[in-house]
């Protein structure tokens, strides 16, 4: 075990005591009957604007998403700024479609998409398509939650050893595990407002500081190597890296708020509006993840990877101990220790929606659905609180015995599975079109399809599609809901000549401002 | 909030033409020949870099603008 930051520790610490009372405490605020599950799974759909602009932004732009796109920019260059078209365009999707499923959910009290599915097309075997997909997807993202907690404390110089380089990682678990327990969605969305706040802190000081320390930014891209400045100008008959460019922001941005944790955030909003209002409002967590990119360039001008102090960082961890090197190079102990405390809360923040949302579609869509015909509101709060702890000690078993590698791999398969929701989900916003058997078949072959693509590359996330002398590498999850919506047209017509169409339980009007 | 679809209204289809404004942040933002260059630099950043973040702003700012002209809208 390296030497460990005593002062940096102390202050991480005692940010930790902090939103572990505010975790608890919020139980209390804007109170509601925590035996009632939109209660406890969506704070009640009351928070406005400014709680809904923390809630969505913490549970959105992840520690992991720090940690990992500055490491993809220390590691791979240019690529990793994707991560900003993809968040631009998240927003007119935001706008445009997610007031209407936010109404026509308030109106029918759904609290998930397969909710939503399952009363649109009154299809029981789609929405369990959708539960399944979400809970899925969402368990190596909670996953990976805990490598971004896990590099942070390893920044703070516990390294390995067994148990006790373990222990910090368990305690965490623990505190977010009890807190989600008793406050529900009003946890992460009272600590949101205090990690969010540390990010922000954090991240303009480090483009500040560091910048100014180097001396400047020209300093600092001139020690880029040339061939990671930008992104290699496609040869001849191939799109190159600008199609996979341009295919990963695009197919991201529809995958993003299909993830069960990303509508749970929606829904808990208070109104359409307010919805819309943070589409404008949310982009400022973009440009902030913007600049935490470049923070990948900086660690390599310092060359933090050949300093000897982080060499142990390294080993353990690889790119992803970038960001936390270069901190630690940077910033005072005090200092990092805030800094450190910001990736630390914010990884318990997503991973605490993402718990409840699986926990909620467990209890609707798979125990309510399948297993009881009655249930009381209380029985059923009580059996999704029961379900996120489950969910959480899943995650934190899986992040201790099985190799981060497969945690990575699995959140990007998740990527590929969970847009294949978006014909019943996105489509379904508009339109019923589509028969309910046919959405079934065509998420089907997206699911299997992108898989084995996927599985063709050794698990990467862009495939080289072949067409005509052309090569188009392609994000598989955008070509396979391609595959996944014409299957859906196609057989419609099949499947409404042979089976009678179930009835519509929402109507236009539930839709409508 | 007022609802102004209720019975005898025009119907909502959950269209209104000002989101063509938003549909448009996708050319700039997904035609990646238009910014992977290195010059012109700002403050010492490639053109790359320092657009998509510029880019980000004034997405931000379109929102915000229809937002503006499309809840007025509703409210007559």
């Amino acid at each position: 075990m390296q030497d460990i930051n005593w002062v940096a520790l102390i202050v991480f610490a005692l940010l930790f005591c902090f939103i572990t009372w505010l975790g608890f405490a919020a139980a209390h605020w804007r109170r509601g009957d925590l035996n009632q599950l939109h209660e406890w799974g969506l704070g009640g759909r009351r928070f406005g604007t400014l709680i809904a602009w923390f809630l969505i932004g913490g549970d959105l732009y992840t520690a992991y998403t720090f940690i990992a796109v500055p490491a993809l920019a220390f590691g791979s260059g240019a690529i990793a700024f994707f991560a900003v078209p993809y968040t631009i365009i998240i927003y007119p999707i935001l706008f445009i479609v997610y007031p209407r499923l936010w109404r026509v959910s308030h109106k029918h009290g759904y609290i998930t998409a397969a909710d939503f599915v399952r009363g649109r097309f009154g299809n029981r075997w789609l929405a369990l398509a959708i539960t399944l997909t979400g809970i899925v997807a969402t368990m190596p993202y909670i996953a990976l939650q805990l490598v971004g907690l896990q590099v942070v404390i390893g920044g703070l110089g516990f390294i390995g050893e067994g148990w006790v380089g373990d222990l910090p990682l368990i305690i965490a678990f623990i505190i977010l595990a009890a807190f989600t327990y008793s406050s529900g969605l009003r946890a992460p969305a009272a600590i949101a407002v205090v990690k969010d706040t540390l990010i922000y802190i954090t991240a303009f000081a480090a483009v500040i500081v560091i910048p100014w320390q180097l001396g400047g930014f020209d300093k600092i891209f001139a020690a880029v190597p040339p061939a990671k400045l930008l992104l290699p100008v496609p040869g001849p008959n191939t799109t190159g890296q600008f199609s996979a460019y341009a295919t990963l922001a695009l197919g991201s941005a529809f995958a993003l708020f299909l993830y069960p944790h990303s509508l749970t955030g929606i829904l808990s909003a208070n109104s359409g509006h307010t919805v819309r209002r943070n589409a404008a409002l949310l982009p400022a967590y973009s440009f902030m993840l913007g600049l935490l990119a470049l923070l990948g360039f900086m660690a390599i001008a310092v060359g933090v990877d050949k300093l000897p102090e982080f060499t142990a960082g390294f080993t353990a961890f690889k790119a992803n101990f970038a960001v936390p090197a270069l901190l630690l190079y940077s910033f005072p102990s005090w200092f990092v220790g805030v800094a450190f405390a910001a990736i630390g809360i914010g990884a318990l923040v997503p991973a605490a929606i993402m718990s409840i949302a699986a926990a909620n579609l467990f209890t609707r869509n798979i125990y309510k659905e399948f297993f009881t015909t009655t249930i009381s509101d209380r029985h059923e709060a009580q059996m999704a609180k029961w379900v996120s702890l489950v969910v959480k000690a899943g995650a934190l078993i899986f992040i201790l015995f099985v190799p981060t590698q497969y945690a990575i791999q699995l959140q990007l398969l998740g990527g590929i599975w969970i847009i294949q929701t978006l014909p019943a989900v996105l489509v379904g916003v508009y339109t019923r079109w589509l028969n309910s058997w046919a959405l079934l078949i065509g998420w089907a072959a997206g699911t299997v399809v992108g898989t084995w693509l996927s599985a063709a590359v050794n698990i990467a996330a862009v495939y080289p599609f072949q067409i005509g002398g052309w090569t188009f590498p392609c994000y598989i999850a955008l070509a396979t809901v391609v595959l996944n919506l014409v299957l859906a047209v196609v057989l419609t017509p099949v499947f409404n000549a042979i089976s009678q169409k179930p009835a519509d339980e929402t109507l236009a009007s539930d839709y409508a401002m | 909030m007022q609802s102004t679809n209720g019975p005898g209204t025009k119907p909502n289809h959950g269209w209104n033409w000002w989101y063509l404004l938003l549909l448009a942040q996708f050319v700039p933002a997904l035609w990646v020949p238009l910014y992977n260059s290195v010059e012109p630099t700002w403050l010492g950043m490639p053109f790359f870099y320092w657009f998509q973040l510029v880019l980000v702003l004034i997405c931000a700012a379109v929102t915000a603008f229809v937002y503006f002209v499309t809840e007025s809208s509703q409210q007559q």
